[in-house]
């Protein structure tokens, strides 16, 4: 196929459409007024149509079609954007990325589309007149006009024949109206508990304002809704009194001839009224609110604004080898750099010194820029928690605010393709058990939206991902109680752990403290998974926790894989480089510091007894042994909580170094992690820690 | 079918081997060998072969010849086979000649010490002289060290 060649470039492009409409959409969600936001969206769409129907994939350009349309009216204002007008389109987003993924897996990207294509129609025709211009109604002023207005506002012809019709096959239609008391304090769920009574009855033909307004509280203490119910009046009005801090419900029941007094436009002057004061007290909310809306939720999508917006740079894609490959010949100039140093060092020529330092420094730049070009920000991971945590908020039945902050941070690319899962695992985590039910924050006097933070920055030679959430932190009794019952520690050693070391049980393998399993957390499996992948990529996982307060991960990570800091040590004529990542201290050590414990040395180290290991015993060093020397030096390492001395020959000092494999004929080597080529060409080998301790 | 192909010729304690030129990767001088511990006595350790870290074995241990010091003539022959890049240590390696398949036989049971499954025939060339070729793949064998490492635990 000729195509194959673009098809590589199809899926990149296609992935990248996906993402950006998968962001906006979540954005115009938050701000469903911003018609800017709908267009991004739309030239997204568009583009992804165009793409899409040039490489003969017909199902995703037709979806992206009718999504085309949608969006097209939403943006010349013929259409507002509602709660199912969202799910619709999410859903469509979900479907497009199934096909593209099966384009990825070779398929043909085909799909049945034809049902989200008939709901995209629906949408289309359904509501074509349902405009918001509640503030168009408030701003007339003469209650004749009103009258039209306001009618025509409230129901279209399609929402009028489906209440004729129920009328007419029996079913009672009823117009709701609902008033909040003033002093509710969370109105929007006041809201929320009405329509969930209404729609377990029945079905909601038309809310004022929209529902998605009404879940954003950007309504006043009022709103209506045309109803067509599957129990009779009383019971509909019983069942609505029961909820309180509601000031009135009116179930007004609608027959045919009050619907063709409607659709005449002669309606009551109540109804009048009505639209009057509730397209008057929701444009005026909606042009309050975002000064006095809910804080997190105000205050949220500006902190926002800049870390999603689009950086448009130029760039080119490269295969990932190419870049290896370059790393290595880089590899290479940099070990012959060192040679030509001390070459220059020996010949005493001050041009030929001259051309090495200007070489070295140029060098040292091209090192920094071949790093670089490894980088990649974590947003490129980070970009699908968004969507991904509200909907699984929404599965929940939770409020849930996902605040990114460092998205711009960069990470070696094989760190970034490894640790997606991992934050994957934390997040739900933090979303399913973290943070709370609505019900459940607002006993523990909480916001009912819950907070969860993802952030990254640089630190040193390491990068920081936090996963930090509001919610009722970890129960540290139960976490015992596990850990006991599944014997990860004993009842004598539980009483021993501190508040860290009871949280590291967490990670424990077969540790699970949900009491129910779900579909998204829970199993079990999960946290000593992301534990050990996050180790194999050199880094370290921690949590603290606050009872009631809140939980936060900790993810350190290397900045890179392909380099990192070692510190040489010399046993003998052998040089070994040891990762400084776990090496707490370096010192020396006194012979008779050392002490016999059950025929295992000790050492005393900060008020703790740590095994003492000899490097040149465990590597087998063949000229070099530390039993004769009467001070030695040391390094103090760490896995996890554990310390331990380790005895060597010499410190030479910190390097960065390049790790290499030591070829696949050489492997279960489990005290060498791999080697490093240092400046004068010879092979040092790296030693892993990890596997020092026990 | 008789069909032409080109070997290595080197020597190890006296004796003249052959490896297929295809095997082959490059022939260097000696170089500083890192050795790397907990391995099989026969594996000297790794080297730095321009930026790529390549392991090395002593053909003469690995075939249970009494090992030497290196001479001037040592080289390391890099071969690749098995998916594997390892370098062997030979006592010089000096010639490329042309076989063809109709002077190859099958090895006896034993030649110079070395086990015949290691072998894949013996050629005859030039004047009298005895080619042994070597069965890379053999004497590439993991299966082999594993076991080697499990018995030295």
């Amino acid at each position: 196929m000729e195509m194959n060649q673009y098809l590589s470039i199809f899926i990149d492009e296609a992935n990248e459409h996906l993402q950006s409409l998968n962001e906006n959409m979540l954005r115009l969600e938050q701000q469903p007024e911003d018609i800017s936001i709908v267009q991004v969206i739309f030239r997204s769409a568009h583009t992804l149509k165009g793409m899409s129907a040039s490489m003969g994939f017909e199902d995703l350009a037709s979806l992206t079609h009718e999504m085309e349309n949608v969006l097209d009216l939403v943006r010349n204002d013929k259409l507002k954007m509602n709660g199912q007008i969202f799910d619709t389109l999410f859903k469509c987003l979900d479907a497009l990325e199934n096909m593209v993924q099966d384009v990825v897996a070779g398929g043909t990207g085909s799909a049945d589309v034809t049902e989200l294509v008939s709901q995209l129609k629906q949408i289309v025709k359904g509501e074509p007149v349902a405009v918001a211009s509640a503030g168009k109604a408030a701003a007339a002023d003469a209650p004749s006009e009103l009258e039209l207005v306001a009618t025509h506002l409230l129901l279209d012809q399609y929402q009028l024949s489906v209440l004729r019709q129920s009328i007419e096959n029996g079913s009672p239609a009823f117009h709701v109206d609902v008033t909040i008391r003033e002093d509710c304090l969370l109105k929007g769920v006041r809201a929320y508990m009405v329509f969930d009574a209404l729609e377990r009855n029945g079905e909601i033909i038309k809310s004022h304002p929209t529902v998605q307004e009404i879940e954003q509280e950007q309504f006043g203490h009022q709103f209506s809704v045309y109803y067509i119910s599957r129990i009779p009046q009383q019971e509909l009005q019983d069942t609505l009194d029961k909820i309180s801090e509601l000031e009135t419900v009116k179930v007004i029941p609608l027959d045919l001839e009050s619907l063709s007094e409607l659709d005449g436009s002669r309606s009551a002057e109540q109804q009048i009224q009505e639209a009057v004061q509730q397209a008057a007290a929701a444009s005026a909310t909606a042009e309050k609110s975002p000064a006095k809306t809910d804080k997190p939720a105000a205050a949220e999508p500006p902190a926002r604004a800049p870390t999603t917006a689009p950086v448009a740079n130029k760039t080119i894609r490269v295969d990932i080898e190419r870049l290896d490959s370059l790393m290595n010949l880089f590899s290479e100039l940099l070990i012959d750099r060192v040679r030509l140093e001390q070459l220059a060092s020996e010949v005493r020529r001050n041009d030929l010194t001259e051309t090495v330092e200007h070489m070295a420094r140029v060098s040292s730049d091209l090192q920094n820029i071949v790093l670089k070009l490894r980088m990649v920000p974590v947003d490129s991971v980070f970009n699908r928690f968004p969507r991904m945590v509200r909907d699984l908020a929404k599965s929940l039945g939770k409020k849930l605010d996902l605040v990114i902050t460092g998205a711009e941070t960069e990470l070696d690319r094989t760190v970034i393709d490894e640790i997606g899962d991992p934050l994957v695992h934390l997040i739900r985590n933090s979303v399913d058990h973290g943070v709370e039910t609505i019900e459940g924050r607002l006993e523990a006097g909480k916001p009912e939206t819950g907070v969860v933070n993802l952030r990254a920055f640089h630190s040193g030679n390491h990068v920081f991902i936090e996963i930090e959430d509001d919610g009722r932190g970890i129960n540290q009794p139960k976490v015992l109680d596990i850990a006991i019952k599944k014997g990860i520690v004993s009842p004598e050693e539980a009483k021993k752990l501190s508040d860290d070391e009871i949280n590291m049980l967490l990670f424990a393998p077969g540790f699970s403290t949900a009491d129910k399993i779900s579909d998204i957390s829970g199993r079990g499996v999960g946290l000593d998974v992301v534990r050990s992948k996050i180790e194999s990529l050199g880094g370290v996982v921690s949590v603290t926790s606050k009872a009631g307060q809140g939980s936060k991960w900790s993810i350190q990570l290397p900045l890179t894989l392909s380099i990192i800091t070692a510190m040489l040590v010399k046993l003998g004529s052998e040089k070994f480089a040891v990762p400084l990542t776990s090496i707490v201290e370096t010192g020396v050590v006194r012979r008779s510091e050392i002490r016999d414990l059950h025929g295992s040395k000790v050492m005393e180290y900060r008020k703790s007894i740590i095994p003492v290991l000899s490097l040149a015993a465990v590597l087998d060093s063949p000229d070099y042994s530390d039993e004769g020397e009467t001070e030695t030096e040391m390094l103090v390492i760490r896995k996890g909580e554990k310390l331990a001395a380790v005895l060597v020959d010499e410190l030479i000092g910190q390097s960065e170094i390049v790790l290499k494999t030591l070829g696949k004929y050489l492997t279960n080597l489990d005290v060498i992690s791999g080697a490093t080529i240092l400046g004068d060409g010879q092979v040092a080998l790296i030693v892993d820690p990890n596997a020092l301790i026990k | 079918m008789a069909e032409d192909f080109k070997v290595i010729v080197f020597t190890l304690a006296h004796e003249e081997y052959g490896i297929e030129v295809d095997k082959v990767r490059t022939i260097e001088r000696m170089s500083p060998v890192t050795r790397v511990p907990k391995t099989p006595a026969f594996v000297k350790g790794v080297i730095n072969l321009r930026g790529v870290v390549v392991p090395v074995i002593d053909l003469r241990s690995r075939f249970g010849l009494p090992e030497s010091d290196e001479t001037e003539n040592s080289r390391i022959i890099i071969v690749a086979a098995n998916d594997l890049e390892v370098g062997f240590i030979v006592d010089s390696a000096n010639d490329v000649i042309d076989l063809n398949t109709d002077n190859v036989e099958n090895p006896p049971e034993v030649v110079g010490g070395i086990k015949a499954k290691y072998l894949s025939g013996v050629a005859k060339f030039g004047e009298d002289r005895l080619l042994i070729l070597l069965n890379l793949s053999e004497v590439l064998n993991r299966t082999e060290i594993i076991q080697l490492e499990q018995f030295g635990a």
